[in-house]
């Protein structure tokens, strides 16, 4: 299980996991959930533009996903979120159809690229994931405060002048650089459950934003490993396992928010009114 | 002019079986998703729309793993999927995307493990793309009756919901205080969604089935006043765009480059987003004038 081709998969798998458990924490504080699975989805379709002109994949993944991030941004800035998101989705996903439709020898790569090859990383996929993780949170670090600021309180943010747009339109590239990096490895199905589960499970576990941004990056990578491991012995798709235990994580932080909110309104009625508890 | 439209219409388009059911299907399918696409835009479902799509066909897959006729699997998950987003608070404004969200991720798993099962026993790779984007021309006429029926189902909950569903969407507090259960109406509505989109998103694929939900909805909402008007023009749009789309992928066996026909999905997709984009940018004048928004003063007020 710690061979040394499996030795790729661990650190690819555990950039992969910090990432998707710092991006996913944002996405969840935002709502831009449906983004998160929008931009990895949609990007599968630049995959299959670029195997239709001889390009490297990972060429096609990055230009449509920056290209639906700046869709999703563009279109809301008048129009409701979801929707500008809906049809920007719906958009790349057409278009990749028509790829697809084009190119005679897709569907193999198309199922690897859904559902990823974690077992397949070779040392030369190594570095470059590697690099864009620590590019991503490097960005995330850099514009943390107002990004913050902007995702908690968009009133505030944009009262001290930080302009919400300018925040969403950051937060959507940083996301994209992500994935286009991501889904090669680990799948866009994977890294959408990825994102999502623990971040969410981390919400309801605590209020303390760093402490939940902290909460969710361990949670994805205990995620990832678990499933590593299963998958390996199993040899079922790693997917399975990061989706079942990312819902199984939030499941079990609402329980917890439940049992503690109960118990906080019969010892000390005082705490529920204060918001910040 | 007989020239220009052979030109249009491809000989043999009206005759062929295929495309007869194709046109029948995607009428229906349009309509019933345009109509209950108004209520899935103005309450801001669009997510959950689009996960019931996606969700609908991994029950597909498992259904077809234990040997189950793969209608129920979809109807199965479906509405199961609908009950869970409910019930983990999808109604909730804040918690709606990461309830759906969640959901989601957990099904795309069990679509991995389905799609994984599946390969073992029969090699079909293919699988996990004809739950994406599905195939038009390649209906079987067989599941017609049963997704007119449930199509039928979705329309009639909507129809009987539709006064107290937007007063709901709208404002749930003056909702409330007329005695309207709210929530109750919400999971009602919820279900007919999964109802509608189960089966559209089975037939033409779960891209199409998003697209139809939102686009025609949403590009009505955005020209007409007033719920009644905008599901009209929403289904006008939806059926007009499936028609030319039908059109255009038989005009396309003959476009360049592979001499196989365009996929309908790219054709319908594009249509509907060129038609949201025309009035996208048609109201720049007039830039908040609440987009893809009723008036909660239109619902009260008599119709």
């Amino acid at each position: 299980m710690f061979s040394g081709l499996m030795l790729n998969t661990w650190i690819a798998a555990t950039v992969v996991a910090v990432i998707a458990g710092v991006t996913g924490f944002f996405a969840v504080l935002r709502g831009s959930t449906f983004a998160a699975h929008a931009i990895p989805n949609g990007a599968f379709a630049g995959a299959a533009g670029a195997s239709l002109l001889g390009l490297n994949a990972f060429v096609g993944l990055a230009v449509f996903s920056v290209a639906g991030a700046l869709g999703i941004a563009g279109l809301g800035r008048r129009a409701r979120h979801d929707v500008a998101t809906a049809l920007t989705f719906v958009m790349m996903l057409g278009v990749g159809a028509l790829f697809v439709s084009w190119s005679t020898e897709y569907a193999q790569e198309a199922y690897s690229l859904l559902f990823g090859e974690v077992f397949g990383v070779s040392q030369a996929e190594v570095l470059p994931i590697v690099v864009l993780g620590v590019v991503s949170i490097a960005a995330i670090i850099v514009m943390f405060r107002p990004l913050m600021l902007s995702s908690a309180m968009p009133e505030v943010a944009e009262a001290r002048g930080v302009s919400s747009r300018r925040m969403e339109l950051a937060f959507l590239l940083v996301m994209a650089l992500a994935t286009s990096m991501t889904v090669p490895v680990v799948g866009a199905l994977l890294m959408f459950s990825l994102m999502i589960g623990p971040a969410a499970a981390a919400r309801s576990l605590t209020a303390r934003p760093m402490l939940a941004m902290t909460l969710s990056v361990a949670i994805a990578l205990v995620t990832v490993w678990i499933g590593i491991a299963l998958s390996y012995q199993s040899n079922w798709p790693l997917g399975f396992f990061v989706g079942i235990m990312g819902a199984a994580f939030f499941l079990f932080g609402q329980a917890y928010a439940a049992i503690r909110r109960r118990l906080a309104t019969t010892t000390s009625p005082a705490a529920t009114a204060n918001p910040a508890a | 002019m007989g020239h220009l439209l052979r030109y249009i219409f491809e000989p043999g388009l009206f005759g062929s079986g295929p495309v007869h059911v194709a046109f029948a299907v995607g009428t229906v399918i349009a309509i019933t998703s345009a109509v209950v696409g108004v209520f899935t835009v103005t309450r801001g479902q669009s997510f959950a729309g689009h996960s019931l799509a996606d969700i609908a066909t991994t029950g597909g897959a498992g259904a077809f793993l234990i040997g189950l006729n793969q209608f129920w699997g979809y109807l199965a998950f479906g509405v199961g999927a609908a009950a869970f987003m409910e019930m983990i608070g999808v109604q909730r404004r804040r918690g709606r995307d990461v309830a759906t969200g969640v959901v989601l991720g957990a099904a795309l798993g069990l679509a991995a493990l389905f799609l994984y099962l599946g390969t073992q026993e029969s090699s079909t790779t293919g699988a996990s793309f004809t739950i994406l984007f599905g195939s038009m021309f390649a209906i079987t006429p067989s599941t017609v009756p049963a997704l007119i029926a449930s199509a039928l189902l979705a329309l009639v909950t909507v129809a009987v919901l539709a006064r107290v569903l937007l007063l709901s969407s709208l404002s749930p507090d003056i909702a409330a205080a007329r005695g309207v259960p709210v929530r109750a109406v919400g999971a009602a509505y919820l279900m007919a969604l999964a109802v509608s989109v189960a089966l559209s998103a089975v037939i033409i694929g779960a891209v199409l089935s998003t697209a139809l939900l939102i686009g025609p909805a949403a590009t009505a909402l955005r020209v007409a006043k007033g719920p009644v008007r905008a599901m009209a023009v929403a289904a006008g749009i939806g059926v007009a765009a499936t028609w030319l789309g039908i059109v255009l992928a038989y005009d396309s066996f003959y476009w360049p480059p592979a001499g196989r026909g365009w996929p309908v999905s790219f054709f319908v997709v594009t249509l509907i987003v060129g038609g949201y984009l025309v009035t996208y940018l048609r109201r720049r004048d007039r830039r908040e004038a609440a987009p893809e928004a009723l008036d909660a003063e239109q619902v009260c007020s008599p119709v």
